[in-house]
């Protein structure tokens, strides 16, 4: 601070503070305009496709004409909530997003802890490195790849099948039946991600003062009891941030792996709110409609978020805001 | 400190139980590999499930013989290539007044890029706005929206903010004005920071599928992606009509399968090693100081 201050000439930033302390951007207008300019193109891109969608969520409460836009358009209420609410999907919608992002949680969200601590005791040198690149790789594979290599392990002749056929078992179609397709989804969720966000533990585990290994194997600890007392109690500030900030994505199932992954067949257990919003919304053409579910759905996570960060602020006095 | 005889069975217990998740991992792309340079009878016949039966580039040739297949690489190209340059500028311009203490006006813009962190118009709402700015089925539409993200702008802030002072006071003393010291010293100093977010843009872009899906109508622009999805389904589809009969042409579109997602893939897997080199730097940059 003293510094920054001490190159330019204090007395001149002293009187423009007193003058125009209640206004920012005529300060800045004044003195760092090239900086406005700078920002003047983020700003209307973020609003562009930021805050103009934002807005137009409205459209949720309106008819929407073609022609008229989503401003023009007449008001209609809660006429698409209605129609939302009495839905014969409704029910189903909400139990497979929940039920799908609930699982995808609770498996996802461990699994990277886990490999952390077990690339943890791993001796620095080859075997980690090579463990890591190849743990990695998985995160930067796009979701075509991702789903086509699962059909290709779980197809009818597929090796999966092959095994259980070996072990006389009869060859089981995993992609027709409904019953398969959360375990196919939370297991591939887990295959992609849990190498990448292993990294960030690491990161904070690599921080532990080993001070207090020391003193743990002074003390008797055996390996697990280490990990318990020292190891996990270093990173639960990591965790935690992470859980508050991935606890909304219990309602937000990404589109595209349960797009690519589902067919009617298996629409009972596969077919969630952001599938349903590119059904009726975008195909077949229903905005409104479709805007409706799509702000059901965001009120959902928000409110989980908050909800997950309340809790955590009472819990442990730590949050994201 | 000496390892106990606990401590060493506990970590070869710990080294067995990576050597499967290794295997877990690298199985399916040893899979599609062994698939797509196999024989393609014996690919039909579920003799392939790990090394390679027989040989054959049956599958390579009648893929690169695809129609839209190069051209959709080519379109993949173009909107990684300028999807990315886009980002790069956006990202730097916005986020370097942010970095700038006597910007008073930082506080509030820095507010408003990152409430776009946590709430989201939705699928509808952002596709009206697409359409009615007339961008569907054009370039734009592949590279605008989420050319500018707030995770990004964070990123480059506190990369900025790293930077000593002292360099660019001397700068502003020496009457260079703000464009001028982004431009001689900030950026060419942010090199890593720049190459790591080119490098998860372009990957980004590359893997993108869902844009396309929404905003493009011409097969002629799809990205490689959705060409992918095509032959997929195109080939799922052809398991159903032809069933068992047309043994011929089923057991190349398993091996074509194998061979388009290769070919895809292949250039991800290329510069993954570059990335690695970064990415543990730019993960932590990013959440934990968040």
């Amino acid at each position: 601070m003293g510094k920054k201050n001490s190159t330019t000439s204090v007395p001149a930033q002293v009187k423009h503070v007193k003058k125009v302390s209640e206004n920012a951007f005529l300060y800045d207008w004044k003195r760092n305009r090239n900086l406005l300019w700078m920002s003047v193109i983020g700003v209307v891109v973020m609003f562009i496709f930021n805050y103009m969608p934002m807005g137009g969520i409205v459209i949720a409460f309106k008819d929407y004409n073609l022609f008229r836009g989503i401003w023009g358009s007449d008001w209609a209420g809660l006429k698409h909530f209605r129609s939302f609410f009495g839905d014969p999907y409704f029910g189903r919608l909400l139990r497979n997003t929940f039920l799908t992002g609930f699982w995808t949680f609770i498996f996802t969200f461990p699994a990277p802890i886990i490999l952390a601590l077990m690339l943890n005791e791993l001796k620095d040198g080859m075997y980690k490195k090579v463990t890591q690149t190849i743990t990695y790789l998985p995160y930067f594979i796009s979701a075509v790849v991702v789903v086509s290599l699962m059909k290709t392990m779980f197809s009818g002749s597929g090796p999966v099948n092959q095994i259980i056929n070996a072990m006389g078992g009869q060859t089981i179609l995993f992609f027709n039946e409904p019953g398969w397709f959360r375990p196919l989804y939370v297991g591939s969720a887990i295959w992609q991600t849990v190498g990448y966000n292993s990294i960030i533990y690491l990161a904070a585990l690599s921080g532990v003062d080993p001070t207090l290994y020391e003193a743990a194997t002074l003390d008797g600890a055996t390996k697990m009891q280490k990990i318990i007392n020292v190891t996990i109690p270093a990173i639960s500030g990591t965790i935690l941030v992470l859980l508050i900030m991935n606890i909304g994505s219990v309602v937000q199932v990404g589109f595209e792996k349960v797009f690519l992954m589902y067919s009617p067949g298996t629409y009972e257990t596969a077919d969630v709110l952001s599938t349903y919003v590119y059904r009726r919304g975008i195909q077949g053409r229903e905005y409104s409609f479709g805007a409706t579910v799509d702000l059901f759905n965001s009120v959902i996570s928000m409110t989980l978020l908050v909800i997950a960060n309340t809790i955590a602020r009472k819990v442990s006095g730590e949050g994201l805001w | 400190m000496k390892e106990t005889r606990g401590d060493k069975i506990f970590r070869v217990v710990v080294a067995i139980i990576l050597l499967f998740v290794n295997i877990i991992m690298l199985y399916p792309f040893i899979l599609v590999i062994s698939l797509s340079i196999s024989d393609p009878q014996a690919v039909l016949r579920g003799e392939v499930v790990f090394l390679p039966v027989g040989f054959s580039t049956e599958a390579y040739n009648k893929m690169i013989t695809t129609p839209n297949f190069w051209m959709s690489y080519k379109n993949t190209i173009i909107y990684a290539v300028v999807g990315t340059v886009i980002t790069l500028a956006l990202t730097s311009l916005t986020a370097f007044p942010l970095s700038v203490a006597k910007f008073r006006s930082r506080k509030y813009l820095n507010l408003y890029y990152m409430i776009t962190m946590f709430v989201y118009g939705g699928m509808i709402p952002t596709f009206l706005v697409i359409r009615s700015l007339h961008i569907i089925d054009t370039l734009w539409a592949m590279v605008l929206p989420g050319a500018l993200s707030a995770y990004n702008i964070m990123i480059f802030r506190s990369f900025f903010q790293g930077i000593p002072d002292s360099l660019h006071e001397s700068a502003y003393i020496d009457g260079a004005n703000d464009w001028r010291v982004l431009f001689s010293i900030i950026l060419p100093l942010s090199k890593p920071v720049l190459a790591t977010i080119a490098l998860f843009t372009m990957v980004r872009h590359w893997n993108s599928f869902f844009n396309a899906l929404l905003y493009l109508n011409s097969p002629d622009k799809y990205p490689l992606q959705m060409i992918l999805r095509n032959i997929l389904i195109g080939a799922e589809q052809l398991d159903k009509d032809s069933g068992f009969e047309d043994f011929a042409k089923r057991s190349v579109t398993e091996a074509l399968k194998a061979a388009s997602i290769i070919i895809t893939t292949l250039p991800v897997i290329c510069i993954y090693p570059f990335i690695q080199r970064y990415f543990v730097k730019g993960v932590m940059i990013g959440s934990v100081k968040g």
